[in-house]
């Protein structure tokens, strides 16, 4: 790993508008602006603006790109129709996730795969290592590309503002290529990591500054701020959203993190296959639950969960959820103790229940 | 910049202490931790009669990002705890050394206070 931060193409405008500046998977990233909870609320209610340039970009090309990806993904790639985005985990043999990850369909023989920041790297090789016969090549694009995510209801109508390109025929999962800013070639797709609705745009990175002050000037009169890694955060816990390094990593499998919908055992062989399968069929040894707290205390990362006395797991990610006004939770915990009813997190030595959630707290 | 009054005592760990003529004293944290912090979603404060020596945990303050401990800066006895606080953490934001006073105590050494940092001296830490 190198000392040296990266700085995204936006990093002047952050410093500009007040952004306060923290290291984030190697990235000297904006956590917040004027405040997380008021960022957070912004994105629910009207808009927020997202520098994430820090993910990575990698283009797959070739005759056998589909097959190659269906090879080492667990969710289908053959039938991704051109035009359209599929989430997916990519695993090691023994289940571990390698990463998740966001994959369009540009053409026939081509894909543009989106990677977690601190992964990219690893993520490259991984692919590169295991492309065997196949004629495919991985090109590493992640310098080439800038990143922002537009979020929230207004967010369609602030985008609108910047682009001719027909916005409402854009799917959920769907994108489109097209001009936002009077800057060409920008990817615009309808996804997010929020739970409002959205989008993401990759863009041409030496022109991403103008399309983000193009972006907030449009959206100022609508309500949209310019939000942080903090409200990220925030808001992709309340939408049950995993984090790489938290929810799922090279420990946790995407069965044990509820992501089991990703995982296609009918396709033909793919990487981690049988650990998967065994642990669909059998039950995993642990799993990820999602929780609040009737309680003022967070329950934050590392913080062990008891069933009675005895220790059964540990939080993977807390916040305070400000649509909740309490604090919200993931963690991970031994199987038998997913469902039940009696869990407690030691917050500095107070015992609070847990109370589970089967569903997100935001949809 | 952030703001430090200089009618008032500080640690080098962020809490001002503000000593009335009475051999009472009250307690909070200063503007640079309340930015520092961000959000504060909760304080948890002692109780009445909680003794501290100076440097003890007496409290801890919860933002949004992470739980920070509250030192005593001096050896005291709690004699009331910011109950507005329970409702309103975040006037520890907007106003750390007004409405968001964290607790009033009976000063025990009062020789313990030649030691803590006037204004200057805490702005010199920033």
């Amino acid at each position: 790993m190198s000392d040296t931060l990266s700085r995204t193409p936006l990093f002047a405008l952050h410093v500009e508008l007040g952004g306060r500046i923290v290291p984030f998977a190697g990235w000297e990233m904006p956590v917040q602006y004027t405040g997380i909870i008021e960022e957070h609320m912004a994105v629910r209610q009207a808009a927020g603006l997202f520098d994430v340039s820090h993910m990575g970009e990698a283009r797959v090309r070739g005759r056998d790109a589909a097959k190659f990806l269906d090879g080492i993904m667990t969710n289908e790639m053959a039938t991704i129709k051109v035009g359209m985005a599929r989430y997916t985990v990519m695993c090691q043999p023994d289940g571990g996730c390698v990463d998740d990850l966001i994959v369009y369909r540009l053409a026939d023989d081509e894909f543009l795969i989106c990677l977690n920041a601190s992964n990219a790297p690893k993520d490259i090789a991984w692919m590169r290592a295991h492309i065997g016969t196949h004629q495919v090549e991985v090109l590493d694009e992640c310098a080439a590309w800038a990143q922002l995510a537009l979020q929230g209801p207004r967010a369609e109508a602030i985008l609108a503002l910047t682009t001719a390109t027909p916005l409402a025929s854009i799917k959920r999962f769907g994108f489109e290529f097209g001009e936002v800013a009077g800057v060409a070639g920008c990817l615009i797709s309808r996804t997010g990591y929020t739970g409002s609705p959205g989008f993401e745009l990759y863009l041409p990175a030496a022109s991403a500054e103008k399309v983000a002050r193009a972006l907030l000037a449009a959206g100022k009169p609508h309500g949209l701020v310019p939000a942080g890694l903090g409200a990220r955060d925030s808001l992709r816990l309340e939408a049950n959203y995993p984090l790489y390094g938290h929810e799922i990593s090279e420990k946790i499998s995407p069965i044990q993190a509820s992501l089991g919908w990703t995982v296609k055992f009918a396709k033909p062989d793919f990487i981690g296959r049988e650990a998967l399968h065994r642990q669909a069929q059998g039950g995993p040894s642990s799993s990820v639950v999602l929780f609040s707290l009737d309680d003022r205390r967070i329950a934050r990362q590392g913080a062990v969960v008891y069933s009675g006395e005895t220790p059964v797991g540990e939080v993977l990610s807390g916040t305070q959820s400000p649509v909740l006004g309490k604090p919200i939770g993931t963690a991970l915990v031994a199987a038998g103790h997913a469902a039940s009813a009696t869990l407690t997190v030691d917050i500095r030595g107070n015992r609070i229940p847990l109370r589970l959630s089967a569903e997100p707290f935001v949809k | 910049m952030s703001n430090v009054p200089a009618d008032l005592h500080y640690t080098k760990d962020h809490e001002w202490i503000k000593v009335a003529a009475d051999g009472t004293a009250v307690i909070g944290i200063t503007d640079h931790a309340q930015a520092a912090l961000g959000d504060v979603t909760f304080v948890d404060l002692p109780k009445i009669g909680a003794s501290f020596n100076h440097g003890d945990v007496f409290g801890t303050v919860e933002s949004v990002k992470a739980a920070s401990d509250l030192y005593s800066p001096i050896s005291c006895e709690v004699v009331e705890a910011n109950a507005d606080l329970n409702n309103s953490p975040d006037l520890v934001n907007r106003e750390p050394y007004g409405g968001a006073w964290m607790i009033k105590v009976k000063v025990k050494n009062p020789a313990e206070l030649g030691a803590l940092l006037d204004a200057a001296g805490y702005a010199a830490t920033l």
